[in-house]
């Protein structure tokens, strides 16, 4: 019942993330409606950000247009200490604590054996090629605390360790103003046992 | 609307819109069920990890008009921790979850089903367990269950004692040296399986991994990939090292 070129935008919204079929629908037909400078502007930034972005040669976070991301590019930062997180967007939380001054390594991903990925689907061997290069003698293990996250970690753990770096893992525990009485067990079991001494200072 | 209460265990999850989950769910009472977890995936969330996979838990769902209930609470009878913190009993967690969602029908109960995913999920978060034949056994168990268990203690083809040699899926099991085709098994592997489909399954499984370990999770892997036809992706995409 669509022309063959409304069709075919359905079905490339269609396949976004989070995008069901009435949604891509709604948006084919928004799309149908805006003056045609609007729809080229979209156009041309979707590909624009195809042609620019790249991935940082270093830390395959994402960069612009071959140069390194603006993290490697900074030579205050730490190089000996890499945080290894899923999702350059993890990056932007973690700059966020301002606690952080060593280098990032993204993996673009997590472990996921029921979606079939595995260690080769992800930048596993580029972070393994910059132990040495790079002199990394701390690796914080930085990503997600669900299954796929929790596996991810302890799988590259297990490579790392033997190559005599330090390997840690971000505690997990409870988020700062909520309520303990609704906390998980999970949640609640880790972070007693990450407690830590409290000290009246005199 | 109306609710429903079941115990389940959490299958698979994905990420749905800005912070929520659909929650696959193997339930006891209803089979598999398909919920949102609304929130999830902030670290606030009401339900914490407790909508994570492997969790055996009671749900309160709300169930509308679309067949995509709500998850309205949630308990855990066993969040499976050992399995969790162990990358290689996690492997085999994958398996048991992976098969179970295969078998498993939406809306229709299969208590045994249930019963195989909840007992193989805790045997394997038994520290004492070896965790390498969990998932072979709960595979060849799943088959047997499905009437689909390989024959292994006779030729499958002329019932003769044996000794038995080789497997073949479409002959249905172990065969003599005189029907012989398929893979040949090791007289070590072929203890282990007749241990695993006879009453030994708790001795394999209480004692290092026996010889012959690998041919049967070989063995188990292609007899339930021939029959769901379908790959395994835990098993393919296998983390171990
Ligand atoms: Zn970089
Ligand atoms: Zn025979």
């Amino acid at each position: 019942m669509y022309t063959p070129p409304l069709r075919n935008l359905v079905d490339e919204l269609g396949r976004l993330p989070g995008i069901g079929p009435k949604s891509a629908q709604r948006l084919a037909f928004h799309l149908l409606k805006v003056p045609r400078d609007d729809a080229e502007r979209l156009a041309r930034a979707i590909v624009e950000m195809k042609d620019r972005t790249t991935l940082c040669r270093v830390c395959c976070n994402v960069a612009d247009g071959g140069a390194l991301c603006p993290v490697c590019a900074d030579d205050r930062r730490d190089t000996t200490t890499v945080c290894v997180v899923e999702d350059p967007r993890d990056i932007v939380a973690v700059e966020k604590t301002g606690q952080f001054h060593g280098r990032y390594h993204v993996l673009h991903g997590a472990l996921n054996p029921l979606e079939g990925i595995g260690p080769e689907e992800l930048k596993v061997r580029e972070l393994l090629a910059r132990i040495e290069p790079e002199g990394v003698a701390e690796v914080i293990l930085c990503t997600n605390p669900n299954l796929e996250g929790e596996a991810t970690a302890m799988y590259l753990a297990r490579l790392l360790s033997p190559l005599g770096l330090e390997v840690t893992r971000i505690a997990s525990g409870l988020p700062v103003g909520g309520d303990l009485e609704y906390a998980d067990e999970l949640t609640l079991g880790r972070a007693l046992e990450g407690r830590r001494s409290v000290r009246e200072e005199n | 609307m109306s609710l429903l209460r079941d115990e389940a265990v959490v299958l698979r999850t994905y990420r749905l819109g800005e912070s929520d989950r659909i929650v696959v769910l193997l339930s006891k009472q209803h089979g598999t069920l398909r919920a949102v977890a609304k929130g999830v995936r902030k670290t606030k969330s009401k339900f914490g990890s407790r909508l994570e996979p492997l969790s055996h838990v009671t749900a309160i769902i709300w169930e509308g008009r679309s067949d995509l209930g709500v998850v309205n609470q949630v308990e855990v009878i066993d969040g499976f921790r050992t399995v969790r913190e162990d990358l290689d009993r996690i492997t085999q967690a994958m398996t048991i979850l992976e098969v179970a969602d295969q078998l498993s029908q939406e809306r229709h109960a299969d208590p045994r089903l249930y019963q195989m995913v909840v007992g193989a999920l805790t045997s394997l978060n038994d520290p004492g367990t070896t965790p390498v034949l969990v998932a072979p056994a709960f595979l060849f168990k799943a088959l047997v269950a499905e009437g689909a268990g390989p024959i292994v203690n006779e030729c499958a083809s002329c019932s003769s004692d044996g000794p038995l040699v080789a497997f073949d899926l479409s002959e249905g099991g172990m065969l003599c040296s005189s029907c012989r085709r398929g893979r040949p098994v090791s007289p070590e592997a072929l203890v282990v399986l007749q241990q695993i489909l006879g009453g030994g399954l708790r001795s394999v499984l209480s004692s290092p991994a026996p010889e012959g370990s690998a041919e049967v999770v070989q063995l188990a892997t292609e007899a339930i990939e021939h029959h769901l036809d379908r790959r395994l992706r835990s098993v393919r995409s296998s983390v171990g090292l």
